[in-house]
C-alpha cells in the first residue's frame, strides 16, 4: 500500500478498515511529538541525559528492556545489541512472547527450523482444503482470505467467529481442548486409513511414540473431552487427505500448553504426509506486522541474529566478531517473567503496551509502577506510556525506512513516504543517543547501515539475511534464507531435508492435560480473548480512530442469551466479568452460538475493560508464553 | 522406599503404573502381567476386528517402556499366592496357552526364590488390577473341557481377534452371542468385512441396559439396513462345530464362526482366594481399599457403588485416584465414582447414551423428550431435571450427541432451546433476500459497510462494483462481501423504475 498526502491506497491484496484508516494516525492531534519527563515536555538531550545518568546508576542486571513485534528488523536488531552491548543486560525480551512463541517453539523441535510458512503464501491458492486452527483471519486480517478462496476451510475455533462462518466445517472444541482434538484427528486418519505411510517411514521419526499417545483419544473418547462430534472428527480427516494445508493461530498457541498444542497439529501434518512437499504443508499465521522478523534478531532473551542460539558457543563467538566486543550476557528471562520481576530497577520499552496486553495486567502495571525508570518510545500516548518516567516520540511505519519480514519469510522494504513531524526521531536515533551517552559506539541511524550489519550478523545461521540487499528488493521476492548475493531465495523449505541433523522430521509425544485453570463452581464459565476486526493489539492505536471506535466503541463480553439471563443480565446492559485475578467491566454482548459455558471477550480496551485483568499468567514451560485464551470466571450485574 | 506390586497389566494396570512414574520417579514399581505381550488398548479392539487397526497399534507401551521407566515388568507370570500377613505375593509362569515369558528387567525389590520358576514380591501397597473374563452363556457344547469349543472365541483379547479375523471370511456366516455395546460393534465390524451376521441376544431390544426400547429398536433397523439381523428374546440352546447354533425356540442360526460377548465377570479368584470381601466384584471404598487396607482394587475387577464396571474410563479415573494416594501427591484425593457415557463404536451407526434413559415421556416429575424417525435411523431421548441433562440417548445425530455430552459431563444447565438441542446442528439459514435486511445490516465487515450506507452511495449514483467499492470500501477487505454487494446491485437496479 502506498500514502499519499496521508490518504492511504491499497496494494493488490485489499486493505480492511484498520488499514484504510492508518493514515489518520499519521497526523493525529494525540501524536506524541516531543519528549516527556515526568510528563512535562522537554528537549530530546534533556530526556536522553535524563535517562542515560539513570541508567548508569543500576547494575547492568537491573535494567531491562521489552520489545516489539511491529519493530522493524533494523530496530528489532540494534535492540537486542543495545541491550546487550551499550546496557550489557541478559534482561531483554518483546511482545512476540505473548504471540509466536508456541508455534516458534513447537516449529523449532519438529522442523529444526521456524519459519511461519515454509512456503509462500500464493501456494495456499492450490489447496484443496486448509484447517485453520485457532486463528480468525476474516477479523484479524482479512486480505488474507483472497488467499483461501479456493480452498475448503476447516475452522477450529471454540467460537462461532467470522471465520468459521465462511467453513465448509466448522469444528468447536471446549475452550482448553485443542490438543485433544489434535490427538483425537490424528487417531481418526490412522483408522480411516489416511496417513501416509511411506512419507511417515522416509522422512520422519518418532511415529511410534506419537501414536502411543493418540491412541488413548479414539473419535469418541475425544468427543466426550471436546464436544467435536465423532463423525465430524471423521470428516475432517478425509478432507484433509491430499493438498492441504494446516495453518495454526493464537487460539491454539496461547496456552500454557501452546507449544504441545502446535506439536499436536504438526504431528497430524505430518502423519497425512503435508509438510516439506509442494502443494502442501503445516505453517502458523504471524500476527504483527514483523512477527516474523521481531523474533530472528536478538530481541528475544535466548537468542542472537540470524536466529541463533545465544547459549551455542559458536554463535557467540560469530557475533562478538561482527560486534567487535568480547563479552556477551547469557539467556534472559521471557516477557511475562520481566513484566513481573521485583529485581529491576529500570525498564525500556519499545514498540509494546504491556499495560493492556499482558497477561494479569493489574500486577504488571503495579510492577512497572514500582520500577524507579520506567522509559518507553512510542508514538501515541499508551497505557503504559501514560506511566513511564521518559517518553520518547518516535516515527511511525510510513515515516521510516527499513524492513519487514512477513509470514512467509519474504522479506519486505517499508519506504519513507512521508518526513516526521517535528520532534519526532526514530527509534534507531533514539538507541544511538542512549547508547553515545553511555559511552558505546557502533549504533548507527541509517536503517541501510544497520541492515547490512545485519547481514553480517545473521551470515551462516538459520535466517541468513547475507545475501539480501535494499538494492535487490526493489526487483526480487526474496525468502530466507539468502546465503549469498547471487543466492534467489529458499520460497520452499524441507523440500529435500528438513533442518535437523538427520534430515527427518521429529514427531514429539505430546498429551492434553487440559486448561491451567479448570471452572469450579465459584468460576463455573471460561473466558477466551482475541481481536476484533476494528482494532489491533492493546487498541493505542486503534482507539484513536473516529472511525473505528464508532464501529466498536467500548468494551463488551460476547455470551450465550440463557448464560445472560441466568446472570439476570440483558444484551447491552453492563456486566462485571470476574476471574481470580481481577475484575472486567464490559458491555453484554447475547450471541447464541456461544457455547453456554464461555464467554468472549476482546482484549484491545483500557482501564476497567482490560480483558488482560482476568488472564492467567500460567506460563508454558518451553516457550513461556502465558495462557490467554482460557480462564475460568463468572458473570455478575455491575 | 515404598515399594507397589500391580497384579494385572491391562488397561486399569498399565495406566496406574504410568500415572504413579509420572508424579513419583522414585518409588518401586512391580508389574505383573499374566499375558506373554505388552499391554494394549482393549477398547480398540473393534477397530482391530473392524480391520481399520493393526494389531500392534493398539498396544499402550513398547518394549523399552519398563526399562525407560524404572519399572520392574513381569510378563507371562501369575499369581499363585497372596499372604497378607508377611505381604508378599508369589508368582508362577502362566500356565495353559501362554508358552513365552520372561520378566524383563532383575526385580529390584528383596524377594526370594522359591523353587525353580517362582518368584515372590514384598509389597507395601499391593493392588488388583486383573480385570474381567467374560462370561459364557450355559448352552450345550459352546465350552468342552473347561475352554471354548472348536469355533468358539470370545471377544476379549488380541488373541481372541486374530482368531475372528482368521476365520470372519466373506460370506462365512458368524453368529454373535449378546447385542449389548461390545456384541453390537463386534457384528459392525465383522458385517463389514462381509460375514453374514446374527446376533442373538435374549432380551427383547438391543443394549437394554443403555436404551429404551423405542431406541433399540430403531438400532436393530439401522443394523439391519447394514446386513446384520437379530434373534430377540432367544437363548443359544446347543452350539453343533461347523454347522451353527440352535435357539431355545428350536430356529438354526448357521455360523462357521460363534462369537461370545454376553457380558464378563470380575476376575475376583486372587482376592477370594486371600480372603478379601467380594461381592460381584472385589469391593472397594472411596479410597479403591479393599477390605485390606494395603490391598487396592481398580477397573473391571473392583466393585465401587459409583461405578458401571466393563469400562475403560472409571478404571482410567481410579488410577489418577490411586496414584495421588499411593505416591502422597494428594492423600485426600478420593474417588467419587464416574457417569458413564456410552458411545457405540460402529462405522455408519452414530449413538451416545447416558445418564437416566429410562424415564417416560409423561413421567411428572422430570422433563422428558423424544423425537423418533425410524425411517431415516434417528431417534433422541432427553431427560431433564432441574433445567440440567439427566439422561439421554441420542442415535443418528451426531451433533447433538457431542453437545448433549458436554452438557452432562459439565452439568451446564441445557440451552432454552430444548429443540434445537434435541434435533443437533441447525439446518442453515436461507440467505436472506437483499430486500430483507435491515438497513443497518452490516454487508462488508472488513469496512464496517452497511446495507444502508451502499444504497446511499448507489442513490448517489455509484452504479457498478467498483464504483461502490470506491464510495464505501465495500468488498476492498477479504472480498468475501462480493456476492452480497451484487445482489444488492441487481435488487437495487431492478426496483428502479423502467426508464422506456
Amino acid at each position: 500500500m502506498s500514502v499519499i498526502d496521508g490518504q492511504v491506497t491499497p496494494g493488490p491484496g485489499g486493505l480492511c478498515q484498520k488499514g484504510w484508516t492508518a493514515g489518520e494516525l499519521l497526523r493525529h492531534p494525540g501524536r506524541l511529538t516531543t519528549p516527556l519527563l515526568h510528563g512535562s515536555p522537554v528537549s530530546w538531550d534533556e530526556a536522553l541525559d535524563f535517562v542515560a545518568t539513570r541508567i548508569k546508576e543500576f547494575e547492568p542486571d537491573e535494567v531491562a528492556v521489552f520489545g516489539g513485534g511491529g519493530l522493524t528488523n533494523e530496530k528489532a536488531y540494534l535492540l537486542g545489541k543495545f541491550a546487550r552491548v551499550a546496557l550489557k543486560t541478559s534482561q531483554i525480551d518483546y511482545n512476540g512472547r505473548f504471540c509466536m512463541s508456541s508455534a516458534a517453539a513447537a516449529g523449532n523441535k519438529a522442523f529444526g527450523l521456524d519459519r511461519g510458512m515454509p512456503f509462500p503464501l500464493s501456494d495456499l491458492k492450490t489447496a484443496d482444503t486448509i484447517l485453520l486452527a485457532g486463528s480468525n483471519p476474516a477479523e484479524t486480517m482479512p486480505p488474507f482470505l483472497r488467499h483461501l478462496e479456493g480452498a475448503r476451510l476447516i475452522v477450529i475455533d471454540p467460537r462461532r467467529t467470522p471465520t468459521a462462518e465462511r467453513a465448509t466445517l466448522h469444528l468447536q472444541p471446549a475452550p482448553g481442548t485443542d490438543l485433544a482434538l489434535a490427538l483425537g484427528l490424528l487417531h481418526t486418519a490412522v483408522i480411516e486409513g489416511v496417513i501416509d505411510k511411506e512419507y511417515i517411514s522416509e522422512r520422519t521419526t518418532g511415529f511410534d511414540d506419537a501414536w502411543r499417545v493418540a491412541a488413548q483419544w479414539w473419535p469418541e473418547h475425544t468427543e466426550r473431552v471436546t464436544g467435536v462430534s465423532a463423525a465430524d472428527q471423521r470428516a475432517a480427516v478425509h478432507m484433509l487427505a491430499g493438498k492441504s494445508y494446516i495453518l495454526t493461530g493464537r487460539g491454539t498457541e496461547q496456552h500454557a500448553s501452546g507449544t504441545d498444542n502446535v506439536s499436536a497439529w504438526i504431528n497430524l501434518a505430518l502423519a497425512l504426509g503435508l509438510p516439506g512437499r509442494v502443494g502442501s504443508g503445516y505453517g502458523c499465521l504471524t500476527g504483527q506486522g514483523n512477527g516474523q522478523g521481531g523474533r530472528e534478531h536478538g530481541q528475544k532473551a535466548d537468542q542472537l541474529p540470524g536466529y541463533r542460539k545465544l547459549d551455542d558457543p559458536a554463535a557467540r563467538q560469530h557475533i562478538m566478531e561482527v560486534w567487535g566486543v568480547d563479552w556477551l550476557p547469557g539467556v534472559g528471562r521471557s516477557a511475562y517473567e520481566l513484566l513481573n520481576a521485583d529485581d529491576l530497577k529500570a525498564m525500556l520499552v519499545f514498540g509494546s503496551n504491556p499495560v493492556v496486553s499482558a497477561p494479569r495486567a493489574s500486577g504488571v502495571a503495579d510492577r512497572l509502577r514500582a520500577l524507579d525508570l520506567l522509559v518507553v518510545a512510542d508514538f501515541v500516548m499508551s497505557e503504559t506510556a501514560e506511566m513511564a518516567d521518559v517518553v520518547f516520540p518516535v516515527t511511525q511505519w510510513a515515516e521510516e525506512d527499513g524492513t519487514m519480514t512477513n509470514l512467509e519469510g519474504r522479506i519486505i522494504r517499508r519506504r519513507k513516504a512521508l518526513d516526521p513531524p517535528p520532534g519526532v526521531r526514530s527509534d534507531l536515533e533514539l538507541i544511538n543517543g542512549l547508547a553515545s551517552r553511555l559511552g558505546v559506539t557502533g549504533f548507527p541511524t541509517e536503517p541501510r547501515v544497520v541492515f547490512d550489519e545485519l547481514r553480517r550478523a545473521s551470515e551462516g545461521g538459520l535466517s541468513d539475511y547475507s545475501g539480501i540487499t535494499y538494492e535487490r528488493l526493489e526487483s526480487e521476492q526474496l525468502h530466507w534464507p539468502v546465503p549469498s548475493v547471487e543466492h534467489p531465495g529458499t520460497p520452499r523449505l524441507f523440500l529435500d531435508r528438513f533442518a535437523h541433523a538427520d534430515g527427518l522430521a521429529r514427531f514429539v509425544p505430546v498429551d492434553h492435560k487440559g486448561p491451567a485453570e479448570p471452572p469450579d463452581e465459584e468460576f463455573p464459565l471460561q473466558a477466551t480473548t482475541g481481536r476484533v476486526l476494528q482494532h489491533y493489539q492493546s487498541g493505542a492505536q486503534t482507539r484513536r480512530i473516529g472511525e473505528l471506535v464508532k464501529a466498536v466503541p467500548e468494551m463488551y463480553v460476547e455470551v450465550h442469551p440463557d448464560t445472560a439471563s441466568r446472570a439476570g443480565l440483558a444484551s447491552g446492559e453492563p456486566a462485571h466479568v470476574v476471574s481470580r485475578r481481577g475484575r472486567v467491566t464490559a458491555v453484554v454482548r447475547c450471541v447464541p452460538s456461544m457455547r453456554a459455558d464461555a464467554v468472549f471477550l476482546p482484549f484491545h480496551f483500557p482501564g476497567e475493560g482490560r480483558a488482560n485483568l482476568l488472564t492467567n499468567p500460567a506460563l508454558d514451560p518451553t516457550s513461556r508464553m502465558p495462557e490467554f485464551k482460557v480462564c475460568a470466571v463468572r458473570l455478575e450485574r455491575a | 522406599m515404598r515399594r507397589v506390586v500391580i497384579v494385572g497389566y491391562g488397561m486399569a494396570g498399565a495406566r496406574l503404573a504410568d500415572e504413579l512414574r509420572r508424579r513419583d520417579q522414585d518409588i518401586s514399581i512391580t508389574v505383573i502381567g499374566a499375558e506373554p505381550h505388552a499391554a494394549y488398548n482393549r477398547v480398540l479392539l473393534s477397530t482391530v476386528v473392524a480391520g481399520t487397526m493393526t494389531p500392534s497399534a493398539t498396544q499402550l507401551h513398547d518394549e523399552k517402556w519398563a526399562a525407560e521407566h524404572n519399572i520392574d515388568l513381569c510378563l507371562g507370570h501369575e499369581v499363585v499366592e497372596l499372604d497378607r500377613a508377611s505381604r508378599t505375593v508369589t508368582v508362577e509362569r502362566t500356565r495353559g496357552a501362554f508358552v513365552r515369558s520372561e520378566c524383563t528387567r532383575g526385580p529390584r525389590v528383596p524377594q526370594e526364590e522359591t523353587g525353580d520358576s517362582r518368584v515372590t514380591f514384598a509389597y507395601d501397597a499391593l493392588v488388583l488390577a486383573t480385570g474381567s473374563t467374560p462370561w459364557v452363556p450355559p448352552a450345550e457344547g459352546l465350552v468342552e473341557d473347561g475352554r471354548l469349543a472348536e469355533g468358539v472365541v470370545a471377544f476379549r483379547t488380541l488373541d481372541d481377534c486374530a482368531e475372528i479375523e482368521a476365520k470372519a471370511h466373506k460370506g462365512a456366516p458368524v453368529a454373535v452371542l449378546g447385542g449389548g455395546l461390545l456384541g453390537i460393534e463386534a457384528a459392525r465390524g465383522l458385517a463389514g468385512r462381509g460375514c453374514l451376521v446374527t446376533v442373538v441376544h435374549p432380551v427383547g431390544h438391543l443394549m437394554e441396559r443403555q436404551l429404551d426400547p423405542g431406541a433399540g429398536g430403531v438400532l436393530a433397523r439401522t443394523l439391519g439396513q447394514l446386513g446384520i439381523e437379530f434373534k430377540l428374546n432367544a437363548l443359544a440352546a446347543k452350539y453343533l462345530p461347523g454347522d451353527g447354533l440352535i435357539l431355545d425356540d428350536g430356529t438354526h442360526v448357521p455360523a462357521e464362526l460363534v462369537v461370545v460377548s454376553a457380558g464378563v465377570r470380575a476376575e475376583t479368584s486372587l482376592a477370594v482366594q486371600a480372603g478379601l470381601e467380594v461381592d460381584r466384584g472385589i469391593v472397594v471404598d472411596d479410597a479403591l481399599r479393599t477390605s485390606d487396607p494395603r490391598i487396592h482394587a481398580i477397573g473391571d475387577c473392583a466393585q465401587h457403588p459409583g461405578t458401571v464396571s466393563g469400562l475403560v474410563q472409571p478404571a482410567w479415573d481410579q488410577a489418577a485416584v490411586l496414584a495421588d494416594r499411593l505416591t502422597g501427591v494428594n492423600p485426600a484425593a478420593r474417588y467419587r465414582g464416574t457417569s458413564v457415557v456410552t458411545r457405540l463404536k460402529a462405522r455408519d451407526v452414530d449413538l451416545a447414551a447416558l445418564g437416566d434413559v429410562h424415564t417416560d415421556v409423561d413421567c411428572p416429575d422430570a422433563e422428558v423428550l423424544c423425537f423418533q424417525e425410524p425411517s431415516r435411523g434417528r431417534y433422541a431421548k432427553l431427560v431433564l431435571r432441574d433445567d440440567r441433562v439427566a439422561g439421554a440417548i441420542v442415535l443418528g445425530a451426531p451433533d447433538a450427541a457431542a453437545t448433549i455430552t458436554q452438557l452432562y459431563d459439565r452439568g451446564i444447565p441445557a440451552p432454552t432451546d430444548r429443540l434445537a438441542l434435541l434435533l443437533g446442528r441447525a439446518l442453515p439459514a436461507e440467505a436472506a433476500s437483499p430486500a430483507d435486511l435491515p438497513s443497518s445490516a452490516v454487508i462488508c465487515r472488513c469496512n464496517t459497510v452497511s446495507k444502508g450506507q451502499i444504497v446511499s452511495a448507489w442513490r448517489a449514483g455509484a452504479e457498478s462494483l467498483p464504483q461502490l467499492a470506491e464510495a464505501t470500501r465495500a468488498t476492498t477487505g477479504c472480498g468475501g462481501c462480493k456476492d452480497a454487494v451484487c445482489g444488492l446491485l441487481d435488487w437495487l437496479g431492478a426496483s428502479q423504475p423502467a426508464s422506456a
